[in-house]
This record gives structure tokens, sequence and C-alpha cells, in this order.
């Protein structure tokens, strides 16, 4: 935890409500969000029990598997959960727009986005999507055409979920805690219910007080997707046994509607509290990779695309892992520009100054090292109060003008020199406004807002021999569902 | 038995090294070589093996440092050698680079692609396409990411890889476990995903010439439990010298104990502090303050220098200390840094922020063996290790319980095991502040 996090959850515990880490709202909300809350049978790896799903707030659809050691229910209910979401999903792809690039491109002009209560719900997404995505229509054990296709785009949302900046496939108690320090630890944050009390408790309670009273499970069911053990041995075993000998599964219906209704009530209170934040300045930029990213694979799946593998090759897994690096820096650097409070953190770590510009050599022209000619390369002093811990030729970056690079000289004492490198125009002399004047309030931080050039990788059939060479085409076949401890 | 002087032992290694990587049937010789070993001097010896019979060469390195030094002790050991410094646009190559008259720095494959040795960073290697090198020589192989490996393998047929396992491992920002398992997770060391994919032979070079007679053991039994080496020098080789004689205060008698033992504990009272604990930082400050003042010599196998700033060293685990550190008065020209950044620099004195000082949990950073390796493994003479008391009661209150993984092969040393290892050791040199 960072001294500002650290710092808010005190101020928490003292106030006795949750304290804001954040100015502005740094995930997307889509306005028409798909919530979802699945939960999974006890002691099952990726047996789904039941989900509340759905667009509108007062009309949520709750499926259950009314048996659920039952297989053939289980992709029964898959099939009915695709008859919910796929017209949902698929829907965006209709109406596009054209990106004007160097090769403009069309790219929906919205996306699908899942809402889902936490972490765990998340990880049994990824699951739902790998235990259908193989499965076929034909052969074996055949299932719902649409049930496969499901499984292809659960995968596709939980995998874009690794990301950082996405919101295609959002666990609402991350976004909260991306906005509000409350006075529990972490680990109780992955609680919604509690989470929610510390940040919004009922009229005439204190945070601490509503969020014990959200801790009974009776009021407040697990937002999953683990239910109750408690309801599991007292309720559920019941219900399904009254089902197994009538054959009529409301009395599952019942039970399992009593454990997720409540759970729908904070889903969509969470996403009015994070709807009343202003958004962010680069959340809409970072929903374009989403929608980019929807447009592929919607053109991918209508190729024919087969589910995409358990494991990744050595070249998919190197890409994915530079992809993932630079979205984790961007995101980092995006955030704290956007937002004043997150950027006192790194100010407080030493690894960013605000200060007033006291002088500025605007004219100064120096001959770069490897270049022959001189060129601008105007000093900044800086005078600023705030603890800084970088060192004479690290690179900096502002909000000012976020693609210009900039360099420390020296610090000493209060006052830093910067010497700006480019983005001043082609001129013998610095553009106007392309160099900070005295007096104006600046705020530089190492944090690289990246999206530079990177190297290339071989391509899949091209892997080295140090990789381990090509790897053998996928040819699909119909054991490609089992998995090794089924 | 007869056994080998340091010298044949290690000239025995060199050799077969030689022989299977120009005539093995392997495309790949992997060597492990603990600290100080002569790791970059059988690079050089490689190099120069092969420019010697008309092959050109490629040498990737992971930093520009590491890349710069290289080819300035290449130059040196071969001035009539063709060797092209190929580096990134805007990189001001050092003097001692550019210094030799058969060195080439160019940021353009083709303005250096001619010479018999061309050096550079992985990084600035992913750039180039359409050139191939028969040969290659991999520099610091532990410390490159499996990834960065990928980018460049297509442009040579053999190689060596040459690195120290016992150090810090890559890492990366992004938490993610969705590799764990994999052979060819791109979070792991180059190393460790050509061993795992190619039955590649492995070589050890056996002797460590930097660490002295008095840490040579303990580093090779905490840090390299399975790849035993010694030390290249006799304990009468080495001597730190004090000039003046102390004042019997705890610093003084904490600097008297490294000079004669090689090893000191300047132990704090135990306390839970906050990782720039003030105490510690104006410990590792004075020390080096007081060290430079009483005027160190060091006497060793080449003759007797004085200690000055630029042979000495202060480590700690993270930016923060580093930063507390230079801020609390450290004389100009002492190196003060992280054990990422002290990883393949040498010093004749350390001085050493134990990772574990003043922390209330063990966590699977502070605990990494190969950070405390690289910390005290840097020194020619003496290494003095800052730390608050109880660290032992918190390694056994705290056992590391990391989350198994299927299919990740075990690592070795345990890094609570080493910590214990050198903590045992460090006892018997304790001074109480």
């Amino acid at each position: 935890m960072s001294v500002i996090s650290s710092y808010a959850r005190a101020l928490a515990v003292q106030t006795g409500r949750a304290q804001p880490v954040a100015t502005v709202r740094h995930v997307h909300l889509s306005a028409t969000p798909m919530v979802f809350i699945p939960l999974k049978l006890a002691g099952e790896a990726a047996a789904p029990l039941a989900a509340l799903v759905g667009t509108d707030p007062a009309n949520p659809r709750l499926l259950v598997v009314p048996q659920p050691r039952n297989r053939d229910l289980r992709f029964a209910f898959m099939a009915e959960l695709a008859d919910v979401m796929l017209p949902y999903i698929e829907g965006f792809a209709a109406v596009t727009e054209t990106v004007e690039a160097k090769t403009p491109y069309e790219r929906s002009s919205d996306a699908p986005q899942l809402l889902v209560p936490n972490r765990g719900g998340v990880a049994f997404t990824k699951l739902l999507g790998r235990s259908t995505r193989f499965r076929r229509a034909d052969g074996p054990y055949p299932v719902h055409p649409s049930v496969p296709v499901l499984g292809q785009w659960l995968t596709f949302l939980a995998e874009r979920a690794e990301y950082a900046g996405s919101s295609a496939l959002v666990a609402l108690t991350e976004a909260l805690a991306l906005h509000w320090a409350t006075g529990q630890s972490p680990m109780e944050d992955a609680n919604l219910a509690t989470q929610l009390a510390w940040i919004a408790p009922p009229e005439g309670q204190n945070g601490p007080e509503a969020a014990l009273a959200a801790e009974d499970p009776l009021t407040s069911p697990p937002a999953g997707p683990e239910t109750h053990p408690d309801f599991d041995g007292q309720v559920l075993d019941h219900a399904i046994r009254a089902y197994e000998s009538s054959g009529s599964p409301a009395q599952v219906r019942e039970a399992l509607r009593t454990q997720l209704e409540p759970t729908w009530a904070l889903m969509w209170q969470a996403v009015r509290l994070l709807r009343g934040l202003p958004e962010a300045a680069t959340v809409d930029a970072r929903w374009a990779k989403d929608r980019d990213q929807f447009t592929r694979e919607t053109a991918r799946l209508a190729d024919g695309g087969f589910p995409r593998g358990r494991v990744d090759g050595a070249v998919s897994a190197a890409i994915r892992l530079a992809d993932l690096e630079s979205a984790l820096q961007t995101y980092e650097a995006q955030r704290a520009f956007d937002d004043p409070l997150v950027m006192t953190e790194h100010r407080v770590a030493g690894k960013a100054f605000s200060g007033e510009v006291v002088a500025v050599d605007a004219t100064r022209r120096i001959v770069p090292p490897g270049k022959t000619r001189p060129a601008p390369r105007p000093l900044v002093t800086i005078r600023t109060s705030d603890p800084v811990r970088l060192s004479p030729g690290k690179r900096l970056f502002s909000s000012r003008n976020r693609k210009q690079k900039t360099e420390i000289v020296s610090i000493a004492g209060d006052l830093v020199v910067i010497q700006i490198n480019d983005q001043m125009g082609r001129g013998s002399t610095p553009a106007p406004g392309s160099v900070p004047e005295v007096g104006e309030i600046v705020c530089y931080a190492e944090l690289d807002p990246g999206g530079g050039q990177r190297p290339r990788l071989p391509s899949g059939e091209d892997t080295p021999w140090t990789h381990g060479g090509p790897p053998a085409p996928y040819v699909p076949t119909d054991e490609d569902a089992q998995e090794a401890w089924s | 038995m007869i056994t080998l002087t340091p010298e044949q032992a290690a000239a025995e290694a060199t050799e077969a090294i030689l022989a299977d990587f120009t005539g093995g049937p392997h495309r790949g010789v992997i060597v492990d070589s603990p600290p100080g070993a002569g790791k970059t001097t059988l690079v050089v010896t490689a190099a120069m093996t092969l420019a010697g019979s008309g092959e050109r060469l490629m040498i990737v390195a992971q930093t520009n440092e590491q890349v710069d030094d290289l080819t300035d002790k290449l130059a040196a050991k071969a001035p009539t050698l063709s060797i092209g410094r190929l580096h990134s646009d805007g990189f001001s190559v050092p003097s001692r680079v550019t210094r030799h008259p058969g060195v080439t720095a160019s940021n353009k494959i083709d303005q250096v692609e001619a010479c018999a040795v061309v050096v550079a960073t992985a990084d600035k290697w992913a750039y180039v396409s359409g050139h191939t090198w028969t040969w290659a020589i991999v520099d610091e192989a532990y410390q490159m990411r499996s990834d960065k490996l990928l980018a460049i393998a297509a442009l040579f047929d053999r190689a060596l890889f040459v690195g120290d396992p016992g150090q810090l491992d890559p890492f990366s920002v992004v938490d993610t476990e969705r590799w764990a398992g994999l052979a060819w997770d791109p979070m792991q060391s180059a190393v460790a995903v050509i061993g795992r994919l190619n039955n590649l032979p492995v070589h050890r070079l056996p002797v460590s010439w930097r660490l002295p007679a008095s840490a040579a053991p303990l580093v090779s039994e905490a840090f390299y439990p399975f790849a035993p080496f010694r030390s290249g020098t006799a304990a009468a080789d080495r001597e730190l010298q004090l000039t003046t004689a102390g004042f019997p205060v705890a610093w003084d008698r904490t600097l008297n104990e490294a000079a004669a033992t090689g090893w000191a504990l300047h132990e704090l009272p135990n306390r839970h502090t906050i990782r720039t604990d003030a105490d510690a930082v104006q410990a590792c400050a004075g020390l080096a303050v007081r060290l430079l003042q009483r005027g160190a010599v060091a006497h060793d196998e080449n003759g007797s220098h004085d200690v000055g700033p630029d042979r000495i060293a202060i480590g700690c685990a993270h930016n923060d200390q580093v930063a507390a550190i230079r801020a609390a008065g450290v004389p100009a020209g002492i190196t003060v840094d992280t054990a990422n950044r002290l990883q393949g620099r040498e010093y004749d004195v350390t001085i050493v922020l134990h990772p574990l000082s003043g922390r209330r949990d063990a966590t699977a950073f502070h605990l990494e063996s190969g950070r405390l390796c690289v910390l005290t493994s840097r020194h020619r003479h003496a290494c003095i290790v800052v730390a608050r008391a109880g660290i032992a009661e918190l390694l056994d209150n705290q056992p590391s319980t990391g989350r198994v993984q299927l299919n990740v092969p075990v690592k070795f040393p345990d890094g609570w095991e080493a910590n214990h290892a050198v903590l045992a050791h460090l006892s018997d040199h304790r001074v109480q502040a």
C-alpha cells in the first residue's frame, strides 16, 4: 500500500466513512452495462449453479441449474445464458464508425460491458469460457450451437480483463477500491456488501456499523461465485432433493433468488455511485482500445476462428506479456496525469514533483549527443517543496504535453532544473506555448505514457530452436474439451 | 588424487567450455559462473579464439554499461581486432570505448556489420533483422528475460550462454500466473527456458577470483549448494589495513572486525521500522565516512592501493533506501545502489543494508536469495552488513510459503535457508551498536 492509501484508510477509520482516493472516474461505464452475478457449486471447479443477469435493474433474469451435478443441465443453463448474453454482445457489432488513421478502418461505436461483483467473478467467467468454448454441436456429447460461441465470448472478455485499464469485464469491488479507501483491509474490500457499507452507509449509521451489519450472511449473502456453506447445507441441499423427487425446479429457483437478489441491488448501487464521478480524460481512449479488440474478435469469429488454446505458445506468450506491460505502463501514467490525487501518491514517493517555474532559458541551443547540429534544448527551473527522489538524466513527462520528453539536469535544494528535448516545433526557437513560462505551476513525473516503438518478434511458425521450435498447427478434435483433471 | 591449483582448475574449465562450444554437437552451451569467476575473461577469450580463426561473432549483453565494459576489455586485450559497438540512437558512447582505434561505434548495423565482433544490448539486437551470424555469445544470460532471447534468436546459429545463476531473476511489472509452469514462460530467464527445452551441456567456472578466502566458502554454501566453487586466493593474499586506530565506538569496532575477518554485522537494537529506517540509514552512511577517514589500504595479489570512494559501495533493496542513504551524507564517489543495479559490479568493501532489517514480514521479494547473494558477493576484501536485531526470529515466525505451481522447476537455494545460513555466519562477527 502506498503512503496515501494507508493514510486514507486510517482517515476512514477515524471518520467512520470511506475516503475518496480519486477525483475522477478511471473506469468506463457503459450506458447499458450487463450485470452478471454467477454462482457455482461448492467443491466443483466449474459447475455453474445459478446466475442473475441482465441490463435492466428492474428486470433481472434468474437462471439456475436445478441439479448442478448433471452435466446436461449445466450445458442447458449455458445455452440459456447464451440466449441472454449473445444478443447483447453481438448487438454491438452492427453499428460501426470509421476511424481516421493512416489506413482508415471500421470500429464498433460501442462494445459490450460485463459487470461482475468481484475478482472471483472474473475468474469464474474465465472458467465458464474454458469449459464451453471447446464444446461442439455435433460429436459425442453435443451441446446447443450457441454454447461454444458464448464460450468464445466469455473467454474474450475474461482475457481482456487481464489488461490494465480495460473496462470490458469489470469487477465492481475493484472499481470501487480504485476510487474510495475504506477502513477495512484490502482483503475485506473484496466483499461488495461491506465495501459499499463503508462508502455509502444507510441513514443514521456510520461505516463500521453498516459494515458489521452487512457481514450477516442472511441480509447480505455472499456475492459469489462461492455460496455460504450454511445455505448449501440447510437450504440448497433440500431444494435439490425436492427437485429430484418432484421434477419441479421451483424450490431451487426460490432458494437461489434469495441469495442473488441482495447482490443485484448492491451492484446497481455501485454503478450509481461510480456514475456520480466525472469521467477521467483518458477513459475514452482506453475504451476505444476495448472497442478495437471487440471489433477484431467479431471479425475473427465471423471467419470461423478456432477457440483460443488453453496455453499460449512461446511467441504469443511473449507478445501478450509485452502488451500487458505496455498497457499497465500507459494506464499508470494516464491515471496519474488525469487525477491530481493519484499524482500525489507519486509525489509523496519522490517519483514526481510539482512546483512553480522560477526561471526559463528558452533560447538555449546545444548539440545533442549523437547529432552534429545545434538544436533548441531550453532549460526550465522549478521550485518545489516535494521530496524529489529522481536523479539527473532521468526522463520525465508532464500532463502539460504528455508526448513531450524532458530530462532532469540538476537538483539543488528545492530547485529542479529540467531540459526540454522535443515537441517544440521545427523552428530554431521553441514554438509559443511549447515551453512553460515563469510563474506557471507545473508537475513532472517519471511516468512514461509509452506507446513507443517495439521490436518485432518472429511469427509462431518461425519459433526459434531456443524456444522449442515451431509448434504443430492446431487441428480441432472431439477430445479438445477434455481436461486433464476431469 | 592430484589437487589442481585455482589457476589450473580455471584454465581446464575454460578449455573444456571452448572445445564444447566450437566443436561440440550442441547448438548452445550454458556456463554457470559464480560471482567474480572470470566470466568476462571467458567471453573475451572465446571472442578472440573465434575471431582468430576468421569467424564473425555477435555478443549480446543486457545493459549499455555491460556492453561498454566488455568492449573496453576486449579492445584492450586484442587491439588488432575490429570491434563494432552497436548502440541506440542518441546514446553517447563513453570515451573508455571510443579511445580504442579498433572500435567502430554506430547506431546502424550496416556500418559495423563488417567487424569481426559486434557488441550490443539485447534490446538493440532486437531491432536488427536480415543479418545472421554463425556464432553468438550471450553474456549475463540469467539476467535476460526469455522473451528478449526470443526476439534475437533468429540472428545466430550457435550460442554460448554465460551468466551467474545465483543472482536476481529478471522480473516483470505485470503480476500474472498465466504462464506459470510453461516451459517457455516469458517471465523466466533465458537460460531457464533454453535449458528446459533443449538438452544443453552445462559447464561451471570453479574459481572466484573476486571473493576473498573469507567469503567464498559462505557464498558457495549458502547460494550455490549444488555448484560449489572456491576462492582463487589464499587468506594471506588479501589484507584490509586501517592506517589509523579507531575510537572505542560501535562504528569503529565494526570496521575493525570487518578489516580483521572480512565480515561484520553492525547490529542495531530490535525494532520494527519503516523502510527508510533513520538509524540504519545513518549507520550505512556513517560507516562509509569512517572507513574513508581511517585511511583503509587494501593489500592483494596485485599489490597495495588506498581504498578510495570508488572502491566502496553501499547496497540495499529499495530505491527509497538508496535515496535516503545518499541524502544522509555519503562522501562523493561512493556507489549507493539497489541490488539489481549492483549486479556484476566489484568493490573492495561493501556496506549492505540487510533487506529484512526492521521488517515485520518476510515477503518473497525480501527473502529472494538472489538479492542477498548479490549484496554479499560484490567485495574483494570485506562486507559489512547493517541490520536490526531479530531477523532470525522473523524468519522463524514467517516461514516462506509461496504458492505451489504445477510444472514449475524447484529453485535452489531456498531464500529462507540462504538467509539463515548467512545470518548464522554473521552472528560470529556481530558488533552491537
